[in-house]
């Protein structure tokens, strides 16, 4: 797993950030910094142990409660938030551009066509819009609309073994995440072109997002660079550091 | 015990304390969680809060969830089995409840031992109805898709998150209340602990 590279203008919520990672993460990283977490009950490894043993249960219920046929609410454009909120591990002084003719998406895994693809190619697939309520983590939610290529669609073009367990989305932010196949094949999880009818502008994740209504949003990568079909489980950015890895709505 | 059906039973005492630490756990990681994206001007002290960071708040949260409704449920399957819940919390007319409010408000209200007055038996079913509405709107925030129904029920998201926030501040408000009382009338306390309570003990005595 990439670990984020600290670079100049993410040194500062790096820093932030410092605190948060001693916690939930393995309890080898603990030792002598765990004076500075200032909370003595989960510094424990044992308790470590048992929260993480518990959200992995939670985690195989959420699995178990999930249904491919069951759809999130669509809403109406009025009902849309305006201004959409930005959000990412960064500061929106730091987002990333690329140039989207030379954007290729790389494919990996157990696909059977790992060429990879062009905006170009995507543009040429049916596409599917949603007005949809976008919840983070954090408790505030957004209602936004996405429109783009069903991720299940994708899937099928480049011959992807829809037996695994995990797809894999690895960004050019250094962002990651992963999710179970059962989201990945559901009819609104969508790859994302479009932003509110308009070309996806590097605000929300140009040149494509995951837009998956599903899950937090911590689950829905933008500035997508890579896709991989796997067995091995791939975590993810925040999941690393404790987020629970499914993450569903 | 049955000689003493007064006193709360194993059972009764046992998903009290589970619930109890439960609760504290719920509050103090509900706090943690609200602070990452606050509904109102102000965030809880960083020394009331549980999980040091928002992924360890959820950690404990979801945690403590199984633990409040697993003590939940057995409470009020054994409490409507043994017949206990309605013998012990069946309201008492609004008379006996005005009578009751008044001398506590003299600050003359006494605890029976072994049975609760109207206004306990108000504060308790209520205090029940309110931890089952905070668990069921929490669920509906948790799972807006997958119980698209209970979100539903309670307006919609962003209405269910701040009705959750709302019964918090209910609980809070009880367990104020709860242990100044307890702490104040000892002998409940160690009825809810052994499931005796001492001056029962004393009673019981053969003269």
């Amino acid at each position: 797993m990439k670990r984020p590279t600290i670079d100049r203008g993410l040194v500062a919520s790096e820093l932030r950030r410092v605190e948060r990672r001693f916690m939930l993460k393995s309890a080898l990283s603990l030792g002598g910094l765990a004076m500075l977490s200032g909370c003595a009950i989960d510094d424990e490894p044992s308790v470590e142990k048992a929260l993480a043993t518990i959200m992995g249960f939670t985690d195989r219920v959420q699995a178990m409660i999930f249904s491919r046929n069951r759809v999130a609410r669509e809403f109406s454009a009025s009902q849309m938030t305006r201004p959409f909120p930005f959000n990412a591990y960064y500061d929106q002084d730091d987002i990333r551009v690329v140039d989207e003719t030379r954007w290729r998406l790389e494919v990996s895994g157990l696909v059977s066509d790992r060429r990879p693809w062009s905006l170009a190619q995507f543009r040429a697939l049916e596409q599917q819009r949603q007005i949809t309520r976008h919840i983070c983590v954090e408790g505030w939610s957004a209602i936004g609309s996405w429109s783009g290529v069903r991720l299940s669609t994708f899937l099928q073009h480049i011959g992807a073994d829809t037996r695994a367990k995990y797809v894999k989305f690895g960004c050019f932010d250094d962002y990651s995440t992963s999710i179970d196949m059962e989201t990945a094949l559901h009819p609104q999880t969508i790859m994302v072109l479009d932003f509110d009818d308009a070309s996806l502008p590097p605000t929300y994740g140009a040149p494509m997002k995951i837009r998956i209504p599903t899950k937090l949003g911590y689950k829905n990568p933008k500035y997508l660079a890579s896709v991989e079909v796997t067995n091995i489980f791939p975590g993810g950015y925040w999941e690393n550091q404790g987020y629970d890895w499914f993450g569903g709505s | 015990m049955t000689h003493r059906p007064h006193s709360p039973s194993l059972v009764t005492r046992v998903t009290h304390w589970v619930g109890a630490l439960s609760m504290i756990v719920m509050i103090g990681s509900g706090w943690q969680i609200y602070n990452a994206s606050p509904l109102l001007p102000f965030i809880f002290p960083a020394w009331a809060t549980l999980g040091g960071w928002l992924g360890g708040g959820i950690a404990w949260h979801f945690a403590a969830m199984w633990s409040l409704m697993g003590s939940g449920a057995i409470y009020l399957l054994h409490g409507v089995a043994s017949g206990r819940l309605r013998r012990d919390l069946r309201p008492r007319a609004a008379y006996l409840l005005l009578r009751d409010l008044g001398l506590a408000a003299r600050l003359r209200l006494t605890h029976a031992p072994g049975t609760y007055n109207a206004i306990q038996r108000l504060l308790y079913s209520g205090v029940l109805g309110v931890v089952i509405l905070a668990v069921a709107t929490g669920l509906s925030i948790w799972k807006p898709v997958q119980l698209a129904f209970l979100a539903w029920a309670f307006g919609g998201y962003d209405i269910a998150r701040r009705l959750h926030f709302a019964l918090m501040c209910l609980i809070v408000g009880f367990l104020i209340v709860h242990v100044c009382l307890a702490l104040i009338v000892p002998s409940t306390l160690f009825g809810m602990v052994f499931g005796r309570r001492v001056l029962v003990i004393d009673e019981d005595k053969p003269s």
